[in-house]
């Protein structure tokens, strides 16, 4: 009861006025969340894109340069993630249903599995930048192999790079909700931002679990 | 409303992260054997992650349940994105028919003063 009355004070709290109810608020939010989110796939789509044609050009050149990368750092940075997915859709979960705490562990569990992705990220891009192996024309790989390598790497960097900015625009994200969350700020009746940001990061996610066997796994 | 589409949510979403992380081990390990060939191997790698795809959009995304609108933009840009690859990558396949004798003479010139800065780059266009 008393909760019931608490969720009709906070719909008047969070509900602007040229909706006509907050659930209409809440599924209009979402669309524009979607709609944003479908801008995100053609913007990586265009890298893909790319990515498939060269591949397509220069099929040994792609093989030899993912000799370069590291199949067990890329399986657990997919673990990682998938993970992080897991349990950013049980802070939604929580938020919606009024745990507040659930909510804060599930939020501070996806921020460090996304730090542990970084992490091993740097691990990856610190070894290839000692070997000399840059992208554009910093490339300056002495092992040898086919010259079109360098393109090879040239759609890593560009790839896995502005999916590794998302994944840190993700954390930023999601520690101000943590702090919101804190704040007793969510609960069933306005829960709008962790759902939001739960859904970009599940689509950094979708982009990860395709460029994962795209350039970890190719032979 | 929303408790209703959530009370088998925890459930729901444990079993699709052990989905995920299975494929995920199959992945990993189907990219050890060789199917024949380069493309079959590259095929069966994107499968197996248009699967993952969908367990995260169907369940974590909750499209499932969800506004159907939403899972129409989503797959719209999935639509308009197969466009893009389709076309160029069915003109770069039949390039080799189309590009007229002239140009491809002036190509393969071209490509071995790119390709070597080791060789002697004046050789090349000689021989020819």
């Amino acid at each position: 009861m008393s909760s019931e009355s608490y969720g009709h004070a906070a719909e008047h709290a969070f509900r602007q006025h040229h909706f006509v109810n907050s659930e209409q608020q809440f599924d209009t939010s979402k669309l524009g969340m979607w709609l944003f989110l479908a801008t995100e796939i053609l913007m990586f789509g265009g890298l893909f894109v790319g990515f498939g044609l060269m591949q397509a050009n220069y099929p040994e050149a792609w093989v030899a340069g993912h000799h370069h990368l590291d199949r067990i750092m890329g399986s657990i940075n997919t673990v990682f993630l998938l993970c992080s997915s897991f349990t950013m859709v049980m802070a939604v979960h929580a938020s919606s249903t009024n745990q507040k705490s659930k909510t804060v562990l599930n939020l501070l569990a996806t921020l460090a599995f996304a730090g542990g992705f970084m992490v091993i990220k740097y691990f990856e891009y610190s070894h290839k930048f000692h070997e000399g192996i840059l992208p554009g024309r910093y490339f300056s790989y002495a092992g040898g192999g086919p010259p079109e390598q360098a393109m090879f790497f040239g759609f890593y960097f560009a790839m896995t790079g502005i999916h590794g900015v998302h994944v840190l625009i993700g954390m930023i994200l999601i520690a101000w909700l943590t702090i919101r969350a804190q704040r007793g700020e969510f609960s069933s009746a306005y829960y709008t931002p962790v759902d939001l940001i739960g859904l970009y990061w599940h689509l950094v996610d979708l982009i990860w679990i395709y460029l994962f066997p795209l350039l970890y796994l190719v032979s | 409303m929303s408790e209703h589409a959530h009370s088998s949510g925890a459930r729901v979403y444990v079993l699709t992260l052990v989905a995920l992380l299975i494929l995920t081990g199959i992945t990993v390990g189907a990219s050890y054997i060789n199917f024949g060939s380069a493309s079959a191997n590259i095929i069966i790698a994107i499968a197996i992650a248009t699967v993952k795809v969908s367990l995260v959009a169907l369940f974590f995304m909750h499209l499932r349940h969800d506004n159907p609108l939403n899972a129409i933009i989503f797959i719209s840009s999935l639509i308009f994105l197969g466009i893009f690859l389709a076309f160029p990558l069915i003109d770069i396949q039949s390039r080799d028919k189309i590009i007229p004798n002239g140009l491809r003479v002036r190509e393969q010139v071209a490509a071995p003063k790119q390709a070597a800065p080791a060789a002697p780059a004046p050789a090349a266009p000689v021989h020819h």
